[in-house]
């Protein structure tokens, strides 16, 4: 393998030659994190399939409909929200990547946690109104497909906020060791990937349901 | 200390596209037009938008190394495009036969 | 229903309905449920009696060694396999009993083959090719062990937490009755309330997730941790068919995970994905779980062709016939094993053109693998054939597992499947290729590798009567299936009534005693081989004359399997210096090597998953969030461990390597007429 000089050993942000061992160990964690996303992107691609085929008439069951449930202001809000978030990671991961500190990247962590709490709210304040709309996920097919799939991706961000909880702490007990810099590593491409999720999530269900 | 100025810059380029073609795909459902036409330009602002983080967020590119991590997703594409293709294949079928 | 125990009660169990109605239905199940008491029993007092506990935890639960993580992984599922095959014989029993009465309830008998089913996939299958890929890959690819050691760990404990569950469902509560399909409506909660799903569901859910752990770890050491100078195409076969496996795994798995996960909410929320009324498609289903299911079994079987290339080289003395073709065809039947699902469920409702375009592309499948057979062959040809234990398997394979694959043709056509679907006939083409091609490929396997993990090889005539026991037990027990299914007899009946079928199904109530034996036969096998180690030693690392470098290195293998990494400049490296007359040459230098430290994550992760899957079994919802928040949780605490690694010094693992080196220059090696007596102390002289 002669690309140990190389400054792009894996996906996501590199930290480069500059961090020595940290980059060079981040290869295969960061390549090994990557294939376990593509296998999330196949379960989120199996419930987006279950997803269309339950939004005919069948899968309503005389239910409430997208119409009748979908808050698009709302739906703008929480994109809104995780894009920010998004750019904020990136923020963070420079600020690894260009040493400024261990107190710097723990700032722009706890904006990415605040506007990703910012969008768990809005949704669970959605799912909070559809269920007294009647529509509930036991109602029909087309919602407990809504709600697996917009739920799924909600537990996603969710555990994306503990593992911001964890990184702070081992920011403050341990600092910037090699290992906490691959986690953050591994988390910014986790968050990132999030992202692309919910612009499927947005366009397919959302939108697409409102037209 | 221009490279960092130029990956920040590229990350709020990224962002700035995103929100473009988010508010783009927004706008053709809340204005007052077609179906079609909203379907095909929330359709297509979608892929943009996805290439566009891919490249800005996550440094996929051409480049050599980075055509491994590209040829992954290519391939998880394809197996992902038979699964879904198959489903609404297979379902819509059923579908017509059953009513 | 209790906050505290869920549905959980005193009767849940067979010791109570055999006490209230004690019918031999009830006996039998009573009987089973016994024996897994007192089996965990008496090994608890083994192990405390013979004080290995500390050894055990010490040396297997805390380890982060492939190799033994393999081992672990392989005695799980001969376990496990020692219950299915039971199973197997007890349902053929009943049938070749009932036009006499039979003894089992249907209820009992649709457990039975649930259980066999699941069982025989999930927990003897994938096991077995999880460990024969963790203990051989990292060592033919000049590694130290796999990527990501610590998950290997966790691995092997999700997938023993899914073996636990089914083996609790034997003595607390029921199995699904579902077939290890779990097809709905059938198993939603509507006809189906009780425990019997939910076992299946977290077994199945559980276990998935650590073979798709497998599958990234696979995958990712075969990516990045190559010796240096081994590329791609210099990589042994079982490599490139792990790496496909490996691949397939990652994909395969999240179907399952998702359709299991949907029916659970479907059961225990009132979700409507597969229910019969508000917007249900129980299609969608058969659709998401054969989406996992086809490619599944490509899975077991490609590590299966991968022994089936080792075997057919080492046990004639020649290089594989035909690499490139292999290797291509390899990544065909990875890929194009994604595009066959609905053959599964071909008279299921679909027109034409689906049924078609299916059948078309399952009977494109099985081009590559007949490209395989032919290199295989073309391999034995003018070769120097030994016939020992892994030869045999490799010729019962051959003339078995091609009429498997044929069968396999007539089933690819939709209309012959529609009138042998769901028949014998379907039964007997699975276990066709699943025996002979998959089962047979692991057990040569394992004959082929043990020495390098053990440091002694099997009694090869005890293997010999093993390996024949198996093959003609295959053939009484499986073969008459095909003719059973051709007169009409339908699969999973505890009872028929035409008499036509009573004469084949006694013979395959024959066979499967046959099998049973040959099982026996194997743990004789081990154990007699095990009594007669000394006997049966081959330290020097390379009993069968080899041509990959796991043969380069002592046997057992060390820890660190290479003293120093080797650098690769051709296929199969080590036939290649052995031809040049250089092999074993003594490094220069030695380095210290910084291996993984012993940790308790992989165990307590076990012990958490089985908790949280028997408290959503039974509804014991508090339990269910401890179990659950314990995984994090230990993940977490993992997290802040700041010494994750040992170092063993230079000067040790010289000593090592220069007592075997010289051990080596001492001795006086064998030629292959010599391979399987006690003069075979591993070292191979060349044939002349």
């Amino acid at each position: 393998m002669n690309n140990r000089m190389s400054a792009h050993l894996h996906p996501g942000l590199n930290l480069g030659p500059a961090h020595g061992a940290a980059h060079e160990r981040s290869e295969t964690v960061l390549f090994g994190f990557w294939v376990f996303l593509m296998s999330d992107f196949i379960t989120f691609g199996i419930l987006f399939a279950t997803y269309a085929a339950n939004t005919g008439h069948i899968g309503l069951a005389g239910g409430p409909g997208p119409g009748d449930l979908f808050d698009l202001k709302s739906i703008g809000l929480q994109t809104g929200f995780l894009l920010a978030s998004s750019l904020t990671c990136g923020m963070a991961s420079l600020s690894l990547k260009y040493d400024e500190g261990a107190s710097r990247v723990a700032q722009w962590l706890v904006v990415t946690a605040l506007l990703g709490a910012g969008f768990l709210a809005f949704e669970v304040r959605d799912f909070a109104s559809m269920i007294s709309s009647g529509g509930t996920p036991m109602r029909s097919a087309w919602l407990s497909s809504l709600y697996a799939l917009v739920g799924l991706h909600g537990l996603h961000v969710t555990m994306g906020l503990i593992w911001i909880a964890v990184m702070l702490a081992l920011l403050a007990v341990v600092g910037l060791s090699d290992r906490v810099k691959t986690r953050l590593l591994l988390f910014a491409l986790y968050w990132h990937f999030l992202d692309l999720l919910w612009i499927g999530i947005f366009s397919v269900v959302f939108l697409t349901g409102m037209r | 200390m221009s490279e960092a100025r130029r990956e920040r810059r590229n990350y709020l380029l990224g962002t700035g596209l995103s929100i473009l073609l988010t508010l783009l795909a927004f706008g053709s459902v809340i204005g007052p037009f077609g179906k079609t036409i909203a379907l095909w330009v929330i359709s297509v602002s979608a892929v943009v938008q996805i290439l566009v983080q891919l490249r800005f967020f996550l440094h996929i590119g051409l480049g050599r190394q980075k055509r491994e991590d590209l040829l992954l997703i290519l391939f998880s594409l394809l197996l992902l495009s038979i699964m879904v293709g198959g489903t609404l294949w297979i379902l819509t079928n059923l579908a017509q036969r059953m009513t | 229903m209790s906050p505290w125990f869920g549905r959980l009660n005193w009767w849940v169990t067979p010791f109570s309905d055999a006490i209230a109605n004690p019918n031999t239905n009830n006996l039998v199940a009573a009987g089973a449920a016994a024996l897994v008491v007192v089996g965990a029993l008496f090994t608890l007092y083994f192990l405390t009696r013979r004080h290995l506990w500390g050894r055990l935890w010490h040396d297997w639960l805390t380890t982060a060694d492939h190799k033994k993580i393999g081992i672990m992984y392989v005695v799980l599922a001969l376990v496990m396999m020692a219950r299915a095959v039971i199973e197997g014989v007890i349902m053929r029993g009943q049938q070749a009993a009932v036009l006499h009465g039979g003894f089992l309830s249907a209820d009992h008998f649709g457990e039975l083959f649930s259980t066999h089913g699941t069982i025989m996939i999930f927990f003897v299958a994938m096991p077995l090719i999880i460990g024969l890929i963790n203990i051989a890959v990292p060592l033919q690819i000049g590694a130290r062990d796999v990527a990501f050691p610590v998950m290997n760990q966790v691995s092997l404990g999700l997938t023993t937490a899914g073996a636990a569950l089914v083996m609790v469902s034997l003595v607390i509560g029921k199995f699904s009755t579902g077939g290890w399909t779990a097809y709905p409506p059938y198993t939603e909660a509507v006809f189906n309330p009780g425990v019997g799903p939910d076992y299946w569901i977290w077994a199945v859910v559980i276990s998935g997730f650590g073979s798709m752990l497998s599958g990234i770890n696979f995958a990712v050491t075969i990516y990045k941790l190559r010796a240096p100078g081994m590329s791609y195409m210099r990589m042994p076969l079982f490599t490139w068919t792990a790496l496909c496996t490996a691949i397939m795994l990652i994909y395969a798995m999240p179907p399952v995970t998702v359709s299991s996960l949907m029916l659970a909410l479907d059961r225990n929320l009132g979700f409507h994905f597969f229910t019969n009324d508000l917007g249900g498609n129980m299609m969608n289903y058969a659709n998401i779980f054969w989406m996992f299911g086809h490619p599944e079994v490509y899975i077991l079987v490609l590590p299966a062709y991968g022994v089936w290339s080792e075997v057919a080289s080492t046990f004639t003395a020649k290089t594989l016939y035909g690499y490139t073709s292999l290797v291509i065809a390899t990544m065909a039947i990875a890929v194009i094993s994604y595009t066959v699902w609905l053959h599964h469920f071909f008279t299921m409702g679909q027109g034409n053109s689906v049924n078609i375009a299916f059948g078309i592309a399952t009977m494109v499948i099985a081009v590559p693998t007949g490209v395989k057979v032919y290199d295989w062959m073309a391999t034995l040809w003018r070769g120097r054939i030994r016939m020992t234990v892994p030869m045999v398997y490799l010729t019962g394979f051959f003339i078995l597992f091609v009429i498997g694959g044929l069968s396999g043709m007539m089933l690819a056509n939709p209309t012959i499947d529609y009138q042998v679907h769901n028949t014998l006939f379907l039964v007997a083409h699975f276990h066709n290729v699943l025996i002979p091609g998959v089962l047979f490929g692991m057990l040569a396997g394992i004959h082929y590798w043990f020495p390098k993990v053990f440091g002694f090889r099997l009694e090869e005539r005890l293997g010999l009567w093993t390996a024949w026991l198996w093959i003609g037990g295959f053939c009484l027990t499986f073969l008459p299936l095909y003719v059973l299914g051709l007169l009409g007899m339908p699969r999973r009946m505890p009872s028929f009534s035409d008499p036509a079928y009573a004469p084949w199904v006694l013979i395959a109530g024959f066979g499967a005693l046959v099998l049973l034996i040959a099982m026996i036969m194997l743990f004789v096998t081990l154990w007699v081989s095990a009594r007669h180690r000394d006997r049966l030693a081959v330290p020097l690392g390379d009993p069968w004359d080899g041509r990959s470098l796991e043969w380069a290195i002592p046997a057992p293998a060390p820890e660190w399997n290479f003293a120093v990494i080797p650098r690769i400049t051709a296929r199969e490296a080590f036939a290649v210096e052995k031809a040049r007359g250089d092999p074993y040459t003594r490094p220069t230098a030695y380095q210290d090597i910084t291996l993984p430290k012993n940790t308790a994550l992989g165990a307590s992760i076990c012990m958490a998953a089985t908790l949280m899957g028997f408290a959503l079994v039974w509804h014991i919802w508090w339990l269910a969030a401890l179990g659950l928040g314990l995984i994090p949780g230990a993940l977490i605490v993992r997290a802040f461990v700041r010494e994750t690694e040992r170092v063993i010094p230079a000067a040790e693992v010289a000593r090592a390597h220069d007592a075997w080196l010289d051990a080596i220059a001492r001795a006086a090696g064998v030629t292959r007429d010599a391979e399987t007596e006690t003069a075979n102390r591993g070292l191979a002289a060349p044939d002349e």
